[in-house]
């Protein structure tokens, strides 16, 4: 039984301070307040960008184009004052990461007389199949009457998949055993008139951008159905050759957007920059799961912090505001800073972690350490293990675990049904807990720290979260104390 | 299973060809001038190594080592550094374990297990191996474990179909730990030689999804002890550094024992597999170069490393 947070020396902790803002501060740790940024002066730290961009698969034209552009952005700036240099520089990247991917734009542009037709096309494998599903359940809600069509006719039994998902959604599917696509998709919306459906979306076969015969195919189908909107669907775990594909369907069909799938992995997904740099055309919606509701709008800022490293924090918070009481995280919050976090603001944090969810998707979003936990194993029983022994604690020895002598520690073992051994186990880590708190305490550094903690712990659900602030907050989370 | 090398040989550069093409020409760009080995040049062959997806950390590896080939003074000239790179990569891939014979049993059953992320390839890569298989006068079982997507075990049966062997099924949704039960029941009783089974698509950071797939390979050794003989690891070739986690965490879970590329016959390099040779040490076995059941390649490292540098 561990609690892998607790043990400051782990190589999970120390990869949580080692983010890009991390090496970045490093990268210009010679860099005084004073004076200016220019090219010789950022060189060393945009090598850690570049690196960092190319680990998460961005092409490496894509990166160096975007590295001269933050050189030209940066040089010349002054050093400001009260922000290290590093942070500076994460910040110009994140904003021109923002800028590069963005804006968000879930917009689709409906037809006013007759069916709007969505094209859908793609690599094999890509996930259009369960995006079209998705896109459905999508305008569904919206209030759309969709109609589906089975337009691959080359993947044994794909027309059966779209059967399969219609179904589910209560959703008619148009589908024909064989014939030409271009023919079928015209037919379809013969159908969809007919039965009076609103929104019809085509999913067509996967295929590769160099099969001539193939990409003729599609583009007769685009000809022929003058789709209101052309979505390209990229697998997020696409490496450098993203850019290859995307501008092989860009250049056969005028595409309109993009949907971003199998974003629910831990790839850094790269190839959304690469695609957007490519094809110019907006990132329209992402794919986050096998089910048909795990489907969203694009979040450029996300997507930044998600590639440069920095982890999911926004939609960490999200889910947090989604099923924290906010009295309690600020208490424990506030216990955090002050240095006295006990055992009873350690049972309450646990309890208040368990409602976001699974322990393992929690920590993954935490920043740089979800590609740390892979073999970490973080059973939720474990949790309720731990759970056991605290609540078999008295309020005294909450408040106080320095009281733990033998005897006590057996009489909470028998009482949690658990082992003496488990019992020292969780008081050794709740010791390097309080450590690697006031670690961390000391790297957002005093007062700063502080306001930036209480900013946390405000921050309140109503219209969403303040992404400027946190990205601030995340900005804040860098580096030694100056 | 030793598929004609020639043969092989052939589709594999076939598949490489748009690769092949690109780096040459990119690699004798470089070199033709007769440049110095100065950073600039360093650089660009960096990029050449990151543009295959092989990952900076292991361009930056096998560069570093260029770097100290030159100041030992072993290149006379840059011919020698593309000749240096090439055997670099050969000997990275390489190794006993590399290249595609089946490990098979020493008594029939053989079982494969078949895994991968979802959209690697993995139902078609099963229908490959099948086919192969079959050419070879092998009687093969399909096991159709993807019970979770919508109609994944109607797609494997039209294969089954296709290619003319008998398949073990279930409905969607079934428990496929079960499946795999009755397949390996199903394998004995019916005197096969190799079992393919087909498993679930999963995403590797989907804990749940995982331990599935382990209790699948436990429950096959509950039939048969020595079983799975050989778990190969499905990885689309235009997957980038993502790869290299899929690779050590599937390997937590399950024992494999090589990758199949699948999808090398589109303008992806599939350079990660390099990454993955090299950080996690497992070896390509297979490569798949085509929409059709033939379209299918034991790997050769030689041919691999000469088709990306030739």
């Amino acid at each position: 039984m561990r609690f892998p947070l607790a043990d400051c020396n782990s190589p999970i902790v120390e990869s949580m301070f080692e983010s890009i803002t991390e090496k970045l501060t490093a990268a210009f740790s010679r860099l005084t307040s004073r004076g200016k940024l220019t090219e010789a002066n950022i060189q060393e730290g945009l090598r850690e960008v570049r690196q960092a961009l190319l680990e998460a698969d961005v092409n490496f034209k894509v990166a160096k184009d975007f590295i001269a552009s933050v050189t030209a952005k940066a040089v010349g700036k002054e050093v400001i004052e009260s922000i290290r240099p590093g942070q500076q520089i994460v910040k110009i990247v994140h904003d021109e990461l923002v800028a590069l991917m963005g804006p968000t734009d879930g917009y689709i542009h409906w037809q006013s007389s007759g069916p709007t037709v969505i094209l859908m096309a793609g690599l094999q494998g890509s996930g259009k199949t369960t995006t079209c599903g998705k896109l459905a359940k999508y305008l569904v809600k919206k209030g759309k009457r969709p109609l589906l069509v089975a337009a691959d006719v080359q993947r044994p039994a794909a027309i059966q998949q779209l059967q399969v998902l219609g179904k589910d959604l209560g959703v008619p599917v148009y589908a024909e055993p064989s014939g030409r696509p271009p023919k079928i998709c015209e037919r379809a919306i013969g159908h969809a008139k007919e039965t009076d459906r609103d929104v019809v979306i085509l999913d067509t076969a996967g295929r590769l951008h160099i099969d001539a015969a193939l990409m003729q195919e599609v583009k007769e189908v685009a000809d022929r159905t003058k789709p209101d909107e052309i979505f390209l669907v990229c697998d997020a775990m696409t490496g450098q050759d993203a850019v290859n594909s995307a501008s092989a369907f860009h250049a056969q069909l005028p595409l309109t957007g993009v949907v971003l799938t199998k974003l629910d992995g831990d790839a850094r997904g790269g190839a959304a920059m690469s695609v957007k740099a490519v094809t110019g055309k907006p990132i329209k919606f992402v794919g986050l799961g096998e089910k048909l509701d795990e489907f969203d709008e694009f979040h450029p800022d996300r997507m930044a912090s998600r590639i440069l490293g920095m982890g999911d924090v926004i939609t960490l918070v999200e889910k947090a505001q989604a099923s924290l009481e906010q009295g309690k995280v600020e208490k424990a919050a506030e216990a955090f800073m002050k240095d006295q976090f006990t055992f009873v603001d350690f049972l309450e944090m646990m309890q208040q972690v368990k409602k976001m969810g699974k322990m393992k998707d929690i920590l993954s979003m935490i920043p740089g350490l979800g590609s740390q936990l892979k073999g970490v194993d973080v059973d939720d029983k474990d949790i309720g293990r731990i759970e056991a022994i605290v609540q078999s604690m008295t309020i005294t020895e909450r408040l106080h675990p320095e009281l733990f002598n033998g005897s006590r520690r057996k009489r909470v073992a028998q009482g949690s049904g658990t082992s003496v051994e488990a019992v020292n186990q969780l008081l050794r880590d709740f010791q390097q807990m309080r450590k690697m708190m006031k670690q961390m305490k000391g790297m957002m550094g005093g007062k700063l720290g502080r306001a930036k903690m209480a900013q946390f712990a405000k921050l309140k659900g109503k219209g969403g979260p303040d992404s400027e602030a946190f990205r601030k907050f995340q900005g804040g989370l860098g580096g030694p104390k100056r | 299973m030793a598929f004609g090398l020639g043969g092989a040989l052939g589709k594999l550069r076939a598949g490489l060809q748009k690769t092949r093409e690109k780096l040459s020409q990119s690699l004798k760009g470089l070199f033709a001038i007769g440049r110095k080995l100065d950073q600039d040049l360093i650089d660009e062959l960096e990029e050449k190594l990151i543009a295959a997806d092989m990952g900076p950390a292991t361009a930056t590896q096998i560069i570093d080592e260029v770097k100290a080939a030159y100041k030992a003074r072993a290149f006379k000239d840059p011919n020698d550094v593309y000749v240096f790179l090439k055997d670099k990569i050969r000997a990275l891939l390489g190794g006993p374990d590399a290249g595609g014979d089946i490990r098979f049993a020493a008594t029939p059953p053989t079982v494969v297990l078949v895994v991968g992320v979802n959209g690697s390839g993995k139902t078609t890569s099963i229908a490959k191996l099948a086919s192969i298989l079959t050419k070879e006068k092998k009687k093969v079982l399909l096991a159709a474990c993807d019970t979770f997507r919508a109609a994944a075990v109607e797609q494997l049966e039209i294969w089954s179909q296709r290619i003319g062997v008998e398949i073990i099924k279930a409905q969607t949704g079934a428990d496929p730990a079960a499946v795999a039960f009755d397949a390996a029941d199903a394998a004995v009783a019916r005197k096969v030689d190799v079992l393919l089974v087909d498993t679930a698509g999963r995403l590797h950071t989907k804990e749940n999804l995982m331990q599935e797939l382990g209790k699948i390979q436990r429950v096959i050794k509950k039939k048969l002890p020595d079983a799975p003989h050989e778990v190969l690891l499905v990885l689309d070739a235009t997957t980038g550094q993502n790869a290299i986690a899929q690779a050590k965490t599937f390997r937590e879970v399950v024992d494999v024992t090589g990758l199949f590329l699948a999808k090398l016959d589109g303008t992806a390099k599939g350079g990660v597999v390099i990454g993955i040779r090299n950080e996690v040490g497992l070896p390509v076995k297979f490569v798949g170069v085509g929409e059709t059941p033939d379209d299918v390649e034991r790997f050769d490292p030689d041919a691999f490393a000469e088709a990306l540098f030739e």
